[in-house]
């Protein structure tokens, strides 16, 4: 009967499966295993990050060379690079689709989509995704969505272009611009297509997290992965929806006449079209119900994979892991009722402005509670720098830098002065952008050899990172100045007001370094595909790590683990354990004090963590950093 | 005393692993996942509703038609006359909802709205008794009650048509509106419109899990657990209905 339904009953559901014979068509494309499936998602997102890379690189030699014509631009974009020289109205359609292809198809999709799906069976312990077919649709409706995306790049009048936001009226009204026509429909057929596909996902994440678990992988023994690709899910389910809501109005007003997102001013700068009673703002506020949570639907996942490989190469438990937990569930509910806060300029009442402003800056705690945790995990830590790590800690790097941005960008009155500006292009890509694709860059790096078998270059990888990092911070930071000195974003070239004339060069500095960035990732595309063929052999656990996908044999098997699941006995941060020979204890490594029951606690060490340092060491560290904090709180001795 | 003892350590390993917390099958997880996001779906288009409605001013007090009077040919004009239909304001639900079939020219308003909602809730006490056949492993049961409600849905779906081309007939589209701000028979279309589809949705469900117990599959596999989940998006689409009917035809 259903009311007994348990884990056993659906892996020997899996089981039954196990051995089938598997043809190319079913083993590679329409493939039900997840690890198979990660590794779909994960190419079509580099792909898609390649082509949105190349379209920023377009328009950055526009902006850093607004006068100059470039041939090849002829070459590549036909008619909308006549003459070497960019078309203003194609400089919108690039900016649009770079976005959209950014956040939803590369840092939504390919991140949660790949790690979500080959980590949350393997770190779990199940055989597979609560429901292996639904998984599959969910890729193949992204797959689809990608293409119906790109399809738009070449329909008549170009793709989208009323930035990735979609603002009505520029979306609403067909003859717009010439990006409103039939780009503006296919980008909002991709984006239902997509929404599809994070639903489908988005439902099986969370079952299999909550219903699949082996025995003994209570909540809080699960690796802070898993609960960051939860929260994710949970994040996407509740507000997708949203926009879907709000797409379906779009379409009904761009194709059937109805009026929900226009009104009399609208109509009448369209030249006397009768539509009256709707409001642009309305779409603003359905659009950014899904927009702001969908920043930490990115986010998070990457700061799931930052905890697990720092803990691992720090070769230290993570700092503070129930409060880990408490800070991403904290940020997800905080997620939900800020969204105001990219509207202040909207006509909003000043003071649900300052509800939203006070909503925004308390996401500043929890968010600071998780970056000193890392910096706690990685101090005094025996820290091991793989170009995972490395990642890892760029991503710490840049989630302070652009967050710093935030407190700024979240009070209401500043926003007045800085909306708009190259101040939140900087601010969006440093935290958002940057930090979730070292986070990213983290996951293929640290979980590659799980997903291929084989190791990618330690050097190159090395490259590829000090390269990106540089880069990052070259093209970014600038930006923050131009902002404040008011250059807005969005514009095709600034050559026409004089007090921006000044930021040419530093424009063209910005773009010199973008291109050193895309060469940077050509290091990366290099090492990925030639390693998955030629790189080393991977042994079964290269990191020394304590989860449970690396239990699972380094060849895959339909059902993850030959004999049984494991069971698992701690939690997944037992590294440099006082007392233990090896300074890390996997999950499934029973503790003598258990009896074997997985469910009982392991018994903590006799000696506490901390005074395993160097003891003279440890303690001028502890005199230089505490020295100040003592005598604040009195207790200086 | 043993008893307990077990009792506790299970209720203590609810969320230990190697077991569903709540103790339910991952599809019928699925499900209520997928209601609770179908939820944010519905309140989307609500939430539009609401912030058209209230920028429009109510319409004025409605003394002066009663329940079951004569209403002339022209009951239309005659309120857009008398200001109570005005593109100014939202406009009264029970002077637009007032058509009842064979009954022509009789001001009923709101009757025949309450028939299909009554219909509609009805049909999910009909789902109810199949779940519960479905418990006891009553095949025939669950088949007669199944029919019973997917003849309820498609009673709804049928209701709902009448209704829409009344409102047609009397000129309401997506971009006009004889009785008041266009916006209204535009959400009107869109939201029961896109419940509608949800029934439908719900009907074709219906009709492949009663030919599946007519085929006995529920039988072989020895619980009827697929009634319960249909039924779960059943109740859910008639719960999403108690929402619509208040707020475009009581409010």
């Amino acid at each position: 009967m259903s009311n007994t339904h348990d884990n056993h009953e659906a892996v020997g559901h899996h089981d039954e499966h196990a051995h089938h014979e598997e043809n190319f068509v079913s083993k590679y494309i329409f493939s039900m295993d997840h690890k198979m499936i990660a590794k779909q998602f994960l190419i079509t997102g580099i792909i898609m990050g390649t082509i949105g890379m190349l379209m920023s690189l377009v328009f950055r030699l526009q902006l850093a060379y607004p006068d100059t014509k470039f041939a090849f631009f002829e070459s590549i974009l036909g008619h909308w690079g006549k003459d070497g020289k960019l078309d203003p109205n194609f400089y919108l359609a690039l900016i649009t689709i770079h976005g959209t292809i950014m956040v939803f198809y590369v840092l939504t999709a390919g991140l949660s989509g790949t790690f979500s799906n080959l980590l949350i069976p393997l770190q779990v312990g199940a055989r597979d995704m609560a429901s292996p077919f639904m998984n599959m649709l969910s890729y193949w409706f992204f797959f689809i969505s990608s293409i119906v995306l790109l399809c738009s790049l070449f329909v008549e009048g170009g793709p989208a272009s009323a930035g990735w936001t979609v603002y009505p009226p520029l979306s609403a009204l067909p003859k717009a611009i010439p990006g409103s026509g039939a780009g503006m429909t296919l980008w909002l057929v991709a984006m239902v297509l997509f929404i599809v596909s994070a639903l489908l996902g988005g439902i099986n994440y969370i079952t299999t997290v909550l219903n699949m678990r082996t025995k003994g992988m209570k909540m809080t023994r699960m690796p802070l992965t898993i609960w960051a690709f939860l929260i994710t899910a949970v994040l996407g389910l509740l507000s997708f929806p949203v926009l879907l809501g709000g797409s379906l109005l779009l379409v009904f007003d761009r194709s059937f006449g109805t009026s929900f997102y226009l009104n009399e001013i609208v109509a009448e700068l369209a030249g006397g079209i009768e539509r009256t009673g709707g409001s642009p703002v309305l779409f603003q506020h359905l659009f950014w119900f899904l927009g702001h949570p969908e920043v930490y639907i990115i986010l998070l996942p990457a700061l799931g994979i930052t905890s697990e490989v720092i803990a691992t190469n720090s070769r230290k438990p993570i700092f503070g892991y129930r409060a880990m937990i408490i800070s991403i569930l904290a940020i997800a509910f905080l997620s939900f009722i800020v969204w105001g806060h990219h509207m202040f300029m909207t006509g909003m009442n000043p003071f649900l402005g300052s509800v939203f402003m006070l909503g925004t800056l308390i996401i500043a705690v929890p968010s600071a509670v998780k970056t000193f945790n890392y910096l706690a995990t990685l101090w005094k830590g025996n820290i091991k720098l793989t170009p995972a790590m490395l990642f890892a800690i760029g991503l710490v790097s840049f989630f302070i830098s652009g967050g710093l941005t935030g407190i700024y960008l979240g009070n209401a009155a500043l926003d007045i002065n800085l909306h708009d500006t190259y101040f939140v292009v900087a601010h969006f890509h440093l935290v958002m952008g940057s930090a979730a694709i070292f986070g990213m860059m983290s996951g293929i790096y640290h979980w590659y050899p799980k997903m291929f078998g084989t190791m990618m270059s330690k050097s190159l990888g090395y490259i590829h990172f000090w390269l990106t990092f540089i880069s990052a911070y070259c093209v970014f930071f600038p930006m923050h100045f131009m902002g404040l000195a008011g250059v807005p974003r969005r514009y095709y070239a600034n050559t026409a007001y004089d007090q921006f004339n000044v930021f040419i060069d530093m424009n063209q500095f910005i773009t010199i370094a973008a291109i050193l960035g895309g060469i940077a990732q050509l290091i990366f595309l290099f090492n990925f595909f030639y390693s998955i063929r030629n790189g080393k052999r991977s042994p079964k656990n290269p990191w020394d790590s304590n989860t449970l996908e690396w239990t699972a044999p380094v060849e895959h098997l339909h059902g993850n683990w030959p004999g049984e699941i494991p069971h698992v006995y701690r939690w997944p941060y037992d590294y440099s354990k006082p007392g233990e020979e090896s300074d890390f204890i996997p999950q499934n490594i029973p503790d003598e004090s258990q009896n074997g029951d997985p469910m009982v606690e392991p018994k903590a060490p006799a000696v506490p963590h901390h005074t395993e340092a160097p003891p003279m060491q440890a303690h001028v560290k502890e005199v230089v950093m505490f020295a100040g904090l003592r005598r604040l709180f009195g207790f200086a001795g | 005393m043993a008893n307990t003892t077990t009792l506790e350590a299970e209720k203590k390993y609810t969320w230990g692993g190697g077991k569903s917390p709540f103790t339910v099958s991952y599809g019928k997880l699925m499900m209520w996942i997928f209601l609770l996001s179908d939820a944010f779906s519905f309140s989307s288009l609500l939430v539009t509703y609401g912030f058209i409605r209230f920028t429009f001013p109510a319409s004025g007090a409605n003394e002066i038609v009663k329940p079951l009077s004569h209403t002339a040919d022209n009951f239309v004009e005659a309120m857009r006359e008398a200001h109570l239909f005005s593109p100014e304001h939202w406009p009264l639900p029970e002077l637009v909802f007032n058509h009842f079939p064979f009954l022509h020219g009789l001001h009923l308003p709101l009757f025949f709205v309450s028939l299909m909602t009554f219909v509609l809730i009805f049909s999910s006490v009909t789902m109810v008794l199949a779940v519960e056949a479905g418990h006891r492993n009553a095949k025939k049961e669950v088949a007669f009650y199944m029919l019973l409600t997917i003849f309820g849905g498609i009673a709804f779906l049928s209701c709902q048509a009448w209704e829409w081309s009344q409102f047609i007939t009397e000129g309401a589209s997506l971009h006009g509106n004889p009785f008041g701000p266009t916006a209204f028979a535009a959400l009107f279309f869109i939201v029961t419109g896109f419940h509608g589809f949800h029934v439908f949705s719900g009907v074709v469900l219906n009709f492949i899990i009663y030919v599946n117990v007519l085929d006995g599959t529920y039988e072989r596999r020895g619980h009827y657990e697929m009634v319960e989940k249909v039924g779960l998006y059943w109740h859910f689409v008639d719960l999403v209905w108690v929402f619509v009917f208040t707020f475009f035809y009581l409010i």
